[in-house]
């Protein structure tokens, strides 16, 4: 009861304070140059989503099965060497990868995709192999003893137990993606980072606005969105959201 | 049914090869339950897990319906052998249904055959499929689960089952309702079962065959009562325990301890009659019964002697009456309750079939032990 007023609360105060800060840029004209800006946020979205559906549908199609491989018995041996390869290969900072990735790759999209791929690969790794070891033994053990093949095992009963877990870490690394791609114009690579940088350069809090806020928005819809297809994929059984 | 040859298993450790089974020979009828007793690291779980092949055996053979089971494909081989573990293991990912659903489609039965035996299973063990069906194991309680796992261990009606220590983790009421209930099923289906257990009470009242396993060794397979009475060795006797000729209380029904030819009296004869009957049959007491038979009260030898008048007017109360079916634990339970040293035992219509006394308990508990030619004699 308490928690749900506190709640309540917490969200009046924040919608009086965007209210407030929209207010408040209204009245300076903040509002209206960022519009101004209109048809380059929209083209320059849509670009920025491109770049997260490529390096982000990749990183899901490499890092589940991957971490399905390094969860598989016979991979014991030298599953935790790779995970931490991996673990180490994130320590690095994107723009750093973005420069590498330049000098062998060029400029333009595909240095891009492959720096944000990289970037959004390890949580997808990480969560589908950890989901998928702390399925319980005994229930793999049970599924042996019933007679199932251990690719049925794999798709009946390790991959839906794991899922909740494997979805969380779809969720992180997409929210990173989005986060990161502004970074991609710097290397040519298109999206909202135009905006952001060139505001940078010039001086113009408006233009910078206009890339910034919608970035924001959409890491937001992203993480929204991604929640809810877990929550309704992830079965009823195992989601401790349902 | 199921036939051990000979059956081994050595696991290669870094500390050199550890034999966990070691020649296992055994052999379970259809309808029967075989305990698999023993301290832990016995093997018993070992030798297990060897039947369905979760544990690959080092050598021996393993004989199922007549048919060696290195014949068949691994997989389908435990398709056709249910299988309980401690850890119940219902997929929480899957509904009730979906869980007892899992062999038969692994099977290809046809869906709604399969549906319908899972609702036919629920009814057996007591869930109403309604209510239970759709449910997800986290929405059941443990002993709700554990049932659960027993129906889709049967589900696909597989003529084994192997049991793994599986109502070791609920709670001591629920337990004995679900061995009663199992039981119950067990008569009906006819299983043969391989049940692994730590507790000697349990395996008392479950097994037909008792198997006592230590250190990967078949110590001793025999029944439940012959365990208990004649324990192979010492390690046997001390694993049953010190009070093991009191947990043959359990194995034995009061029917079988009755002294025959019992001498009853009617609320009209005189009490001299009955002290006459009394003092024929060596007894200190006599059980007066109504017309159907039924007992209705008992006459002590001192006040039948020299008193005139009817039984009728001088009996008293029994304290408690024992079925024939009942076993020889609830019977000295009774008399304990009651300070009695005799019971009135009555057959299934309440009819007054013979006297159960503790002469006659520790007489038939003691037959084992005697010589043979002295019991003859």
């Amino acid at each position: 009861m308490n928690a749900k007023l506190q709640s309540k609360a917490g969200r009046n105060a924040m919608l009086l304070a965007a209210f407030t800060l929209g207010a408040i840029a209204y009245a300076s004209g903040l509002i209206e140059e960022i519009l101004t800006h209109g048809p380059d946020i929209v083209y320059l979205a849509q670009q920025h989503m491109v770049l997260v559906a490529i390096s982000g549908g990749l990183a899901i199609l490499v890092g589940i099965p991957l971490g399905i491989w390094l969860s598989r018995p016979s991979m014991r041996g030298i599953a935790e060497t790779a995970m931490q390869s991996l673990n180490v290969g994130t320590t690095v900072p994107t723009l750093a990868i973005l420069a590498l990735a330049m000098t062998i790759l060029g400029i333009g999209i595909l240095p891009a995709v492959f720096a944000l791929w990289l970037a959004s690969l390890l949580p997808i790794v990480r969560n589908t192999y950890q989901g998928l070891l702390s399925v319980p033994r005994h229930l793999i053990e049970a599924a042996h003893g019933m007679g199932m093949r251990p690719s049925q095992i794999l798709w009946r009963v390790e991959l839906p137990n794991a899922l909740f877990v494997m979805f969380a870490g779809i969720r992180t690394a997409l929210a990173i993606n989005v986060g990161t791609a502004p970074l991609a114009f710097l290397i040519g690579g298109g999206g909202l980072g135009e905006l952001i940088f060139t505001g940078i350069d010039l001086n113009e809090t408006g233009m910078m606005l206009a890339g910034a806020i919608p970035t924001a928005l959409l890491a937001v819809l992203v993480d929204y969105s991604t929640g809810i297809i877990s929550y309704w994929l992830v079965p009823r059984g195992v989601n401790p959201l349902r | 049914m199921i036939k051990l040859e000979n059956l081994t298993k050595i696991f290669e450790t870094p500390s050199g090869p550890v034999t966990a089974a070691d020649h296992v020979n055994m052999d379970v009828a259809e309808g029967e339950i075989c305990v698999l007793l023993g301290p832990s690291g016995c093997g018993k779980t070992t030798t297990l897990k060897m039947i369905n092949r979760l544990i690959q055996p080092t050598s021996g053979k393993i004989i199922i319906n007549g048919k060696d089971t290195d014949a068949y494909d691994t997989v389908e081989l435990r398709r056709t052998i249910g299988y309980v573990i401690q850890q119940i293991g219902l997929f929480p990912n899957m509904t009730v249904e979906e869980n007892i659903c899992v062999v038969p489609d692994l099977l290809g039965w046809d869906k709604v055959k399969s549906r319908k035996r899972a609702a036919e299973l629920l009814e057996t063990i007591n869930l109403d499929p309604g209510t239970f069906l759709k449910r997800f194991p986290k929405e059941l309680s443990g002993g709700q689960q554990q049932r659960v796992g027993v129906a889709r261990a049967l589900a696909a009606d597989p003529p084994v089952m192997l049991m793994d220590e599986p109502f070791g983790a609920i709670d001591p009421i629920n337990r004995e309702v679900i061995q009663d209930e199992f039981l119950k099923i067990q008569k009906r289906l006819g299983k043969a079962v391989m049940f692994v257990s730590h507790d000697i009470d349990e395996a008392v009242k479950m097994a037909h065959k008792v198997a006592i396993f230590r250190g990967g060794k078949l110590e001793q397979f025999d029944s439940p009562d012959n365990v208990l009475a004649h324990p192979a060795n010492s390690f046997i006797a001390d694993f049953v325990g010190g009070d093991r000729t009191l947990k043959r209380l359990r194995l034995v029904t009061a029917g079988r301890a009755l002294a025959t030819g019992a001498p009853v009296v009617h609320a009209a004869d005189s009490l001299d009659k009955a002290a006459g009957l009394m003092k024929e049959h060596g007894r200190e007491t006599i059980v007066m019964v109504d017309q159907q038979g039924a007992p209705r009260g008992f006459v002590r030898l001192e006040i039948a002697q020299g008193r005139k008048g009817t039984v009728g007017e001088f009996h008293g109360a029994l304290p408690a009456t024992i079925g024939m079916q009942e076993d020889l634990r609830t019977a000295v339970s009774l008399m304990f309750m009651h300070d009695v040293s005799w019971l009135a035992c009555v057959d299934a219509d309440g009819a007054f079939r013979g006297y159960l006394t503790q002469r006659g308990i520790t007489h038939l508990l003691g037959e084992t032990y005697r010589p043979a030619t002295q019991a003859a004699a």
